[in-house]
């Protein structure tokens, strides 16, 4: 096992350094500006006096270095630093729409894996049929299309013609779970769509791939049932590439999320995200580019984890 | 029973018959499910759900006509050696190069096509189609048409031109790392690793947020974030290239790394480069529109399909279907280069599945 546990452990130091990478990159591209952060934000017009006030309570006085290492200790106990524009605590006004987020993606995740997973391996056991070809193109399809279309197309058939589901998916506190389900389903579905598509055609890629291999074909050729080839033969090693493409996806959930967001007005973070963007406030910029890249390297790190766990050849060392 | 609906199962069970007499398996399981299909559809949805598919199976032949004709165009018209790999395009890729080339056409001659300018305001906000306005008017009185198949020329232009320049630089990069190797290797294959580890439409906002919204940025963004992986496959195809005995050969003779470059390896890895263009030009495409849907994109008063549909969504909740259109135009031109793309892998690398 001694193995598996340094290929681990490795794996997740490398992830821990591109993590602090990533923040520096997110840190230092502000620096970037032309001028600085206090005359950006208040625009050409400032006086003198304003921008020199601005700077002062950013602290602007002291080395970028420092800074940054003070942010970066701050945001590993959740503290983001005060927003620009409102003036309220960054982390206030995160960590609720983090959740909301989170649910949504938890919420299309829940009906998106074991859905695409059986499509693709019933896919993978059609293939080079005609139901192959149609699923190829319609999942060929969802893919290509921008998430506002496919999330318009279920806001005008279900919500405008059929008033099925509500178009804006406003949530309060004070809802039911079954409320929230029914308010969410349309973001829930729309990501759904894209994420299935993919998913699915990379799961019959896999199992395609396994399918071709000998020791499957001997399985076959001893007479053992389709089913039986595909549970106790296949299964066991397109675990590996499953988990991969499942964990790919679920990164890939959580920053479809952002234009998602923004078509159903969801109260989460992608939203808040476009928002501080176009008002230029930076603090909450950094703090949800950061969330972002963080959950998008962790579930990377995850894929890369449960990729080396499930391989039965470093499980079972010779 | 209407006659529809009698001539609709009429034709489905005579022609699944024809299929099943000369033995083409697939075409019958096809027509006889959705006739089995139909059955069901029949009794839930009426009348009006057997309307739905017939006009799908119509749009979908027209759609196979469409191609079909202009793949045999395009064969007649072509050189001996090009016509010889077009015969082998299926249906698809044929109507994924006849959208393009529509689009192309559109873009190129958007002045001419379109019956007014982009920016001109010529009647009432959200006026509804007449003989002037073919779709309408927008938010501001602009002809939607109009400005549709200006986006055509703006939107695909913009995308266009951020994909040259990634690939430029990931090519350029990937090529120099692989013959290169030792440090200039290891130090891009990093910086792409970085690059690639963030999240694009978050890398894209945060660049956004800090140097404004103009084109040029957005250009030289989405560039610089699309390029690690242009990056990535040139050099792992050069890399299989460069430990050639030719290569070898054409050191030992004193060519300089340039030469290499251009003479040998760019010649032998083209076919995988061309496919990665097409798959890169759909990530920036869909990458700009959602840029442009959030209104952090290209800025008004240029025609634009992303902003576009974001500047109309207020229609869809009238059961309008027009601001859908130009997203509509995005998910086919998207749809097209795949479908290009995929017939191109398939032939370039021999894949069978």
């Amino acid at each position: 096992m001694g193995d598996i546990a340094s290929l681990v452990l490795r794996r997740l130091g490398l992830g821990i350094v591109t993590l602090l990478v990533v923040s520096i990159l997110i840190f230092f591209a502000v620096e970037l500006l032309p001028g600085d952060i206090a005359q950006a934000v208040l625009g050409q017009s400032a006086t003198e006096e304003t921008v020199a006030a601005l700077r002062d309570k950013m602290g602007l006085d002291r080395p970028a270095p420092i800074r940054y290492l003070e942010w970066l200790g701050g945001a590993v106990q959740g503290d983001f630093g005060v927003s620009l524009v409102s003036g309220d605590r960054v982390s206030e006004t995160i960590i609720p729409r983090f959740k909301n987020t989170l649910f949504l993606a938890a919420y299309a995740a829940v009906i998106a894996v074991p859905l695409s997973i059986i499509l693709g391996i019933i896919v993978a056991l059609l293939r080079n049929t005609i139901a192959d070809r149609v699923a190829n193109v319609l999942s060929l399809t969802a893919i290509s299309s921008p998430e506002f279309f496919l999330g318009y197309i279920l806001i005008l058939y279900f919500s405008v013609r059929t008033n099925y589901f509500p178009a804006l998916a406003s949530i309060r506190d004070d809802m039911s779970f079954l409320e929230l389900l029914h308010r969410t389903f349309l973001p829930a579905l729309t990501m759904v769509l894209v994420v299935t598509a993919h998913m699915m055609r990379m799961t019959r890629a896999a199992i395609i791939n396994l399918l071709a291999s000998p020791y499957i074909e001997m399985a076959r050729l001893k007479g053992a049932s389709p089913w039986t080839v595909i549970v106790k033969h296949a299964l066991p090693n397109a675990w590996a590439p499953i988990i991969n493409v499942v964990a790919l996806n679920l990164a890939y959930l959580v920053t479809g999320v952002v234009l998602v967001e923004v078509v159903f007005v969801y109260p989460g973070i992608g939203q808040l995200l476009v928002d501080a963007v176009s008002k230029r406030d930076f603090p909450i910029v950094q703090a949800c580019c950061l969330i972002f890249a963080a959950t998008f390297i962790l579930l990377n790190l995850a894929a890369d984890v449960g990729a080396i766990l499930t391989n039965p050849r470093l499980r079972h060392p010779k | 029973m209407s006659y529809f609906v009698v001539t609709y199962y009429a034709l489905l069970i005579g022609a699944s018959c024809l299929a099943a007499f000369y033995k083409k398996r697939e075409v019958f399981l096809l027509l006889f499910s959705l006739t089995l299909v139909s059955f069901v559809m029949g009794i839930v949805g009426g009348v009006s759900a057997l309307t739905a598919v017939s006009v799908g199976a119509g749009l979908l032949a027209f759609a196979a006509g469409t191609s079909y004709a202009f793949r045999e165009f395009l064969i007649i018209i072509s050189p001996d050696d090009i016509a010889k790999e077009l015969r082998t395009a299926p249906l698809t890729a044929a109507f994924g190069m006849f959208v393009i080339f529509t689009y192309a056409i559109a873009g190129i001659f958007a002045p001419y096509i379109a019956p007014f300018g982009e920016a001109e305001v010529i009647s009432s906000s959200f006026a509804p189609p007449d003989e002037n306005m073919l779709l309408g008017a927008d938010q501001l009185g602009r002809d939607t048409f109009s400005r549709i198949i200006y986006g055509a020329r703006n939107s695909v232009g913009i995308a266009l031109g951020a994909t040259i320049l990634a690939f430029t630089i990931g090519a350029l990069c990937g090529l120099l790392a692989a013959t290169k190797g030792g440090w200039f290797d290891q130090l891009m294959g990093r910086v792409a690793d970085v690059i690639m580890s963030v999240p694009s439409l978050i890398f894209a906002l945060l660049m956004l947020s800090i140097f404004g919204t103009n084109i040029i940025v957005i250009i030289i963004v989405v560039a610089l974030i699309y390029s690690p992986r242009v990056f990535r496959l040139a050099r792992a195809v050069a890399g299989n290239i460069v430990v050639m005995d030719y290569i070898e050969a054409a050191k030992l003779r004193g060519e300089g790394t340039w030469y290499l470059i251009r003479k040998e390896i760019l010649p032998n890895s083209t076919a995988p480069l061309i496919a990665e263009f097409g798959l890169e030009f759909c990530f920036v495409f869909l990458l700009i529109a959602g840029l442009s849907f959030l209104g952090l994109g290209i800025q008004p008063p240029t025609a634009d399909w992303g902003s576009m549909v974001r500047e109309n969504a207020t229609l869809i909740s009238f059961g309008d279907i027009t601001p859908l259109i130009p997203a509509a135009a995005i998910a086919l031109l998207t749809v097209a280069v795949n479908f290009v793309v995929d017939w191109m892998l398939h032939r370039s690398s021999g894949l069978k599945e």
